[in-house]
């Protein structure tokens, strides 16, 4: 590969030049820490490159007007925080219901409530299992380097456009506060948006009226539109799953960790590897649809498995239901905004593996 | 009172008749399903006339809210999309944005446009976008049964007010054009009606000049539509529309708050 546009920008820039990059014509934002670098970054360089940037009067506001740019057929984006994040989660519904793509950014902080700026992954649950009202789930990337906040954008766009769906990238503070190296490649995007022929862009006489709504007042008429949606969603899961495994061949022990806490987990995996101990990792980058088939292959010759997260234990359930008992299941994480150093993680390593000596099944 | 039965008139009656009032082409051929008497069904022929007579409807994009109004893109035939409830002026102003050289309108009504939406509405005209809002005030939630609007009236008998709206408890009817009225981003703001002929006459003045405004980029447009509700008032077509005079009136009268020089 050739080498691209190689600049040195903090998480948040990153996102936003990828965006500029990836033809975002559209983006609507309110300021909140940690993530207002992505509003202002936007306004001088994306309003000089053509896009529209509007800060809203809130966060309710940003999502509908995504709702109504992606409507027309734009690539449309918002970004927030946390608190910011839930009050966005009505509109988030209504676009997932009414399948306009856009992508959407939560550069997530710790909660609950007003929390603290600091970086969390606390709002996992909401970013997986819905977040709105109704059935429907959010393609859910997960970056854990200022590289990934910016490919992720360009993966987010080609996804919500090819599903009209809403794609999330869920960052952390700390990620979109970090300077790294980043590389830009090339990419057209008329090479990759496809033609959008129920955008309400205006009805010529020949045509229907293209109408984007969310409502269908019979029962029957709702639970098709739900069917609908229903198969969509799996084949996103048939076909998106996505995810990074690490020293898995011969491992004993497994780490599986997203985002931040997957870099952690990284450090901690070599570190028990010097002392002799055969650690893998598996590193989800799809959040949803969740990588279950992979960890569940890999469960069973596993002596544990070990779920690192910057929240009270949330990826861990998803874990558990992939892992279907298949081997133990332990978990370690900090809160609130602090983060686990890699040295916690080997410790909760080896106290797992002292109290599962023997495999659960050579056990019986 | 006995109903006279309707005599149909035969095809060849009809032939030699001369057509004085027809569907508008951009009114779709859907049946309303709003309330004998209610001021919404009008409003929308209007307005679809003017997108008529303008010869706009194929640039033209309407944002439908949430409350009786929210099936209003079965009646208009051109492209529409349904916003939350009281973010039509949010969705309103990303198209417009978006798409400059198109008309764009948003419909509301009370509860939508200055309860729950009160501060997408107030940015919406603060920023001064370029579009058309309409807001159809009957003083009640229709849809949800009958419920206490921003906008009943000083001892109005709702559902949630069931002995009159009190300013104790809920405070004093909101005047939103008339706050509206204050924004400099906003060109136009007036109050209208429908129940009379010459009403419905006045009030498409009115929607004509927001649109010819709007192709001018002169800033928002407001326009109010003093309306009633006659299943949620509880009265006939003709007692509600009677006490709408009577009453509405006298705290919303109609007449523009603000127009361009």
């Amino acid at each position: 590969m050739t080498v691209g546009d190689i600049r040195l920008m903090k998480g948040n820039e990153a996102l936003a030049e990828a965006a500029i990059r990836a033809g975002c014509q559209a983006y609507f934002g309110y300021p909140i820490t940690p993530q207002s670098e992505i509003l202002e970054y936007l306004t001088d360089e994306g309003r000089k490159r053509g896009m529209i940037v509007l800060q809203a009067e809130s966060e309710v506001a940003s999502i509908n007007m995504v709702y109504g740019a992606g409507g027309v057929g734009a690539r449309a984006m918002t970004s927030s925080s946390g608190p910011g994040f839930s009050l966005m989660q009505e509109g988030i519904s209504y676009i997932a219901a009414a399948e306009v793509p856009c992508i959407l950014v939560n550069v997530s902080r710790g909660g609950p409530g007003l929390g603290t700026i600091q970086p969390s992954q606390g709002d996992y649950f909401q970013a997986v299992k819905g977040g709105g009202h109704g059935d429907y789930n959010l393609v859910v990337l997960a970056p854990s380097s200022v590289q990934e906040m910016a490919d992720f954008v360009f993966d987010a766009f080609d996804l919500a456009d090819k599903y009209r769906t809403p794609v999330l990238i869920l960052a952390d503070g700390a990620l979109g506060q970090m300077m790294e190296k980043v590389e830009y490649h090339d990419y057209i995007p008329a090479d990759h948006i496809p033609p959008k022929p129920w955008a309400t862009t205006g009805k010529p006489k020949d045509r229907a009226p293209n109408v984007i709504t969310s409502l269908h007042m019979q029962a029957e008429q709702m639970e098709e539109a739900n069917l609908k949606l229903q198969e969509k969603f799996r084949t996103i899961a048939t076909h998106e799953v996505r995810y990074e495994l690490v020293e898995a061949e011969d491992a004993e022990y497994l780490i599986v960790a997203f985002g931040l806490a997957a870099r952690i987990a990284h450090r901690a995996v070599e570190l028990a590897r010097a002392e002799g101990r055969k650690v893998g990792l598996l590193r989800p980058i799809t959040l949803w649809p969740y990588p279950s088939d992979v960890l569940r292959a890999l469960a069973a010759r596993l002596r544990g498995v070990l779920v690192v997260e910057m929240n009270a234990g949330q990826m861990v359930e998803d874990v558990r239901l992939a892992v279907e008992g298949r081997a133990p299941v332990h978990f370690t994480g900090r809160m609130g905004g602090v983060i686990p150093s890699p040295d916690e993680v080997v410790t909760a390593l080896n106290r797992m593996a002292a109290n599962s000596v023997k495999h659960p099944v050579e056990a019986n | 009172m006995a109903q006279e039965p309707v005599q149909e008139p035969t095809a060849g009656e009809l032939e030699a008749m001369e057509c004085v009032y027809e569907r508008p082409d951009t009114l779709t051929d859907a049946r309303f399903h709003y309330c004998p008497g209610c001021g919404h069904s009008v409003v929308h022929r209007v307005l679809m006339e003017v997108l008529d007579e303008l010869q706009i409807a194929e640039n033209t994009i309407g944002v439908a809210p949430v409350g009786c109004s929210v099936f209003a893109y079965h009646y208009m035939n051109i492209d529409m999309q349904e916003a939350a409830h009281g973010r039509a002026s949010a969705v309103a102003t990303a198209i417009k944005r978006l798409l400059p050289d198109r008309y764009v309108f948003s419909y509301q009504g009370d509860g939508d446009l200055a309860a729950i939406g009160t501060a997408e509405t107030i940015h919406t005209c603060n920023r001064g976008e370029n579009i058309l809002m309409l807001f159809i005030n009957n003083g009640i939630y229709g849809m949800t049964g009958g419920q206490m609007a921003p906008t009943s009236l000083l001892g109005m008998k709702t559902s949630t007010s069931p002995e009159g709206r009190t300013v104790e408890t809920a405070g004093f009817p909101l005047k939103i054009a008339d706050m509206i009225a204050l924004l400099p981003g906003v060109a136009y703001v007036t109050r209208q009606s429908v129940h009379t002929p010459n009403a419905v006459r006045q009030l498409k003045k009115a929607i004509t000049k927001s649109f010819q405004y709007q192709k001018e980029r002169k800033g928002t447009c407001f326009v109010e539509v003093v309306s009633n509700c006659p299943s949620g008032w509880k009265m006939t077509a003709v007692q509600s529309n009677k006490w709408l005079v009577d009453n509405m009136f006298s705290l919303y009268p109609p007449g523009d708050l603000r127009a361009p020089k």
